[in-house]
């Protein structure tokens, strides 16, 4: 059915055509919306056989979420930025529990300093949680997504976190495809455990595992996410069957076929980048990008062929790995490991900066150009940051780096010296 | 519901003997259908409190619930020494998540069960102190805030004894942890520290509140009974004494549970909605030092110049449980609210 409607809540409504039993939800922004509809549904009986569980925290939603998992329940549920980090210690085990939990993370910056928009530290930071990660482009995406997250989270017996970018395409009203009850249970199944806790037949669920063994258990979670290579395709190209549109798969080639420089990224800044690739294609410029959709697992050898033609590969990542740089940067580099070509990872739209059109394009002549660096920092205010840092060095009294760059700037106008 | 005495004793040991009983008042664990739910095999310590108390409990709870039991068990002792893959000593459905998460994950399945319209399948949580108390505290206030359909048992040997004797917010003051030697300006635990569990659950005013001690298994079952007999959330406070953390014989675990009871440092009582409806009198008083010399974790307050100031403490701790709880026979007790009880602390009984 075709509606004007906002991201977070075409997210809730695919979530209850998928009928969870058990929704714990803590609140976060950007996420909020998402469980505040889903609170709505349950309550006027439009989402039948489901406990809403309102918990103390995301720690505790997680818990809870895998109490529910574990006793043969559809669990689902949403966070966000601190709030995922908060849930970590439980991530981990949902994971190695082999708990089909299905989690909309709306990607958010993660603190100190807080900041509540959008980029993808949070999930990037629990990328080895054992959870598959899909990324949305669009909130139709991220609405199908959903579904398929539930069908392959059963099928591996994995958890499994949809990631959409927080207010860019959570608070973003458009036109979507929701789809039907009968499509979604056409598609989705009875959610069948491979193991759960039942009087019938009783089991011991987290034992402890010693030197002896833990590597072996530890490994089939890896094992798990290797079939997920396998799957995630076969479950895209059922959902196009079934709901006829092309939604998740591994990875989204965009006029990449003879592409001399491919701009790599995940989630809606695609849509941007796609513009800038028609305008730089117009003028001559031998230009594709590429989505990567599901980033755990990562697609090594579809992203080794999408790339491996190239001269040049130019990674665009809204995270930052202190101390190194680029993160989808380092995982694409592994996928082209013995292939030599120019490789550059930028970093863009921390907390939720803009990435604008201009600047991808700038960006991107200047790769042509051959005078990108290897690691840039793009739309970062690289000059203020160097007087921030010679005055940091000075001797001048130590204060707050954020308040002193703003006031440098002329955002903050009080000064106390 | 007030506290069933039971009233037949073999004389010199008070031990309550299921002999003399009619058949409908003995022990789950005398009964050969019991379901041994936590079975022979594990590796708890010779005089573990905390097995003995678990077996009682999980027995009781699955005979209240005709076997339709489902148990979350937090990180510590209990869980460790009882399923060291491959091998498990639980015959019913159990599951192990994190530390400070059991009681968030019972109310995970108990939710489950709840949207499959399975409300005869009870749910059970259970911990240690450490798991309660400290780590798992935000957790299980948020499950009895919610009035979740739990029972959650707390088994209480008063420190972090699975990773090797920390202090935790359970520990007594005064006592020997390895995090609270007797050494410096305040040997062992530190005064005016610590949380009271039973107390803190009786603020949310949950359906049903209740110590117990592993000296009467009797009445230790009849208070699962009782709880199973509820919906909602429900808490279960059992001392269970550590031989090796406490520097006790094995043989005395039992005796110091009900030493510690006898003595007034450990209230025994049922509340409802924050309400107390049923106390455990103290059976022949005994003095706090009698409770404190069997456990080497209290050695350094005695020896050739004993710590009278800090035995006399602990000693007015437990006058002012008497006081509050009305222990001895002489106070009136049902009915009291949570506040009431504080303030008599301060004023003797009002």
């Amino acid at each position: 059915m075709l509606r004007q409607i906002e991201g977070s809540r075409a997210v809730g409504d695919a979530v209850a055509r998928c009928r969870p039993e058990v929704i714990c939800a803590y609140p976060i922004s950007p996420q909020t919306h998402i469980v505040e509809h889903l609170s709505d549904l349950v309550r006027t009986g439009d989402l039948e056989r489901c406990e809403y569980v309102l918990a103390e925290s995301e720690f505790g939603a997680m818990s809870v979420a895998i109490g529910a998992s574990a006793a043969g329940g559809r669990a689902y549920t949403a966070t966000a930025s601190q709030g995922l980090l908060y849930m970590a210690e439980a991530l981990f085990n949902a994971a190695g529990l082999g708990l089909p939990i299905v989690m909309t993370v709306a990607n958010r910056a993660i603190g100190a300093p807080i900041n509540i928009w959008n980029d993808h530290s949070d999930s990037m930071s629990l990328r080895d949680s054992g959870w598959i990660q899909l990324y949305a482009e669009t909130n139709q995406e991220a609405v199908d997504l959903h579904v398929q997250a539930f069908r392959l989270a059963e099928a591996v017996s994995l958890p499994v976190m949809v990631c959409m970018d927080g207010f860019i395409l959570t608070h973003a009203v458009e036109r979507i495809d929701s789809p039907a009850q009968e499509q979604v249970d056409a598609f989705l199944p009875r959610f069948e455990p491979r193991q759960m806790l039942n009087p019938d037949e009783p089991l011991t669920i987290g034992a402890m595992v010693g030197p002896e063994a833990f590597f072996e258990v530890k490994y089939l979670a890896h094992a798990k996410q290797m079939q997920a290579l396998d799957l995630i395709p076969e479950i895209a190209s059922e959902f196009e069957r079934g709901f006829g549109r092309a939604s998740g798969g591994l990875i989204r080639g965009y006029r990449t076929d003879d592409a001399e420089t491919i701009i790599v990224a995940l989630g809606s800044i695609m849509g941007t980048i796609e513009e800038v690739i028609d305008e730089l294609r117009e003028e001559g410029h031998s230009v594709g990008a590429l989505a990567i959709k599901s980033f755990r697992p990562f697609p090594l050898d579809e992203v080794r062929l999408a790339l491996g033609a190239a001269k040049r590969v130019v990674v665009l990542e809204k995270a930052l790995a202190v101390g190194i740089g680029g993160i989808v940067s380092a995982n694409v580099r592994m996928a082209l490991s013995g292939i030599e070509l120019d490789g550059h990872t930028v970093v863009a739209g921390l907390g939720g900066r803009p990435i604008t059109g201009r600047s991808l394009r700038s960006l991107l002549l200047e790769a042509l150009d051959g005078g990108l660096k290897a690691l840039t920092f793009l739309d970062m205010d690289a000059e203020l940051v160097d007087r921030e840092l010679r005055r940091a060095g000075s001797g001048a009294p130590p204060g707050p780096h954020a308040e002193s760059m703003l006031r440098e700037i002329g955002i903050v106008a009080a000064s106390s010296h | 519901m007030p506290y069933k005495e039971l009233k037949m004793y073999q004389t010199g040991t008070y031990a309550v003997g299921n002999r003399l009983l009619e058949t409908d008042e003995r022990t789950v664990q005398s009964r050969t259908d019991r379901s041994n739910s936590l079975t022979s095999g594990h590796r708890a310590c010779q005089g573990c409190g905390e097995a003995l108390g678990a077996r009682y409990v999980l027995d009781a709870a699955m005979r209240a619930s005709r076997g339709e039991l489902i148990a979350a068990n937090a990180t510590g002792c209990l869980e460790v020494f009882s399923t060291p893959f491959p091998e498990s000593s639980w015959q019913l459905p159990w599951i192990h998540s994190l530390f400070g998460n059991a009681p968030a994950v019972a109310t995970g399945v108990a939710a489950a069960l709840k949207a499959k319209g399975r409300d005869d399948i009870r749910v059970i949580g259970q911990g240690g102190d450490g798991g309660t108390v400290d780590i798992g505290l935000a957790c299980l206030s948020g499950m009895f805030e919610r009035n979740d359909d739990v029972l959650y048992v707390c088994y209480d040997n008063e420190a972090y004894m699975n990773t090797g004797v920390q202090r935790s917010g359970a520990t007594p003051p005064a006592a020997r942890t390895t995090t609270t030697k007797p050494v410096g300006a305040e040997p062992g635990n530190v005064f005016g520290q610590g949380k009271n569990a039973p107390l803190i659950a009786m603020a949310h005013e949950i359906p049903y509140v209740a110590t117990a001690t592993v000296a009467e298994l009797h009445d230790l079952e009849d208070k699962v009974e009782r709880a199973m007999e509820i919906r909602g959330a429900r808490y279960l406070h059992v001392f269970v004494p550590c031989p090796l953390g406490w520097g006790a014989a094995a043989a005395d675990t039992i005796k110091i549970a009900r030493l510690a009871k006898e003595s007034g440092v450990f209230p025994v009582f049922e509340a409802v909605e924050g309400r107390v409806v049923g106390v455990s009198k103290i059976r022949s008083q005994v003095p706090v030092e009698d409770y404190l010399r069997p456990q080497r974790r209290f050695a350094h307050l005695f020896g050739e110049q004993p710590d009278t100031e800090v035995i006399e403490r602990l000693q007015a701790h437990a006058d002012r449980n008497i006081a509050r709880f009305g222990l001895l026979d002489d106070g009136p007790t049902e009915g009291k609210g949570l506040m009431e009880m504080l303030a008599e602390s301060e004023h003797g009984p009002q």
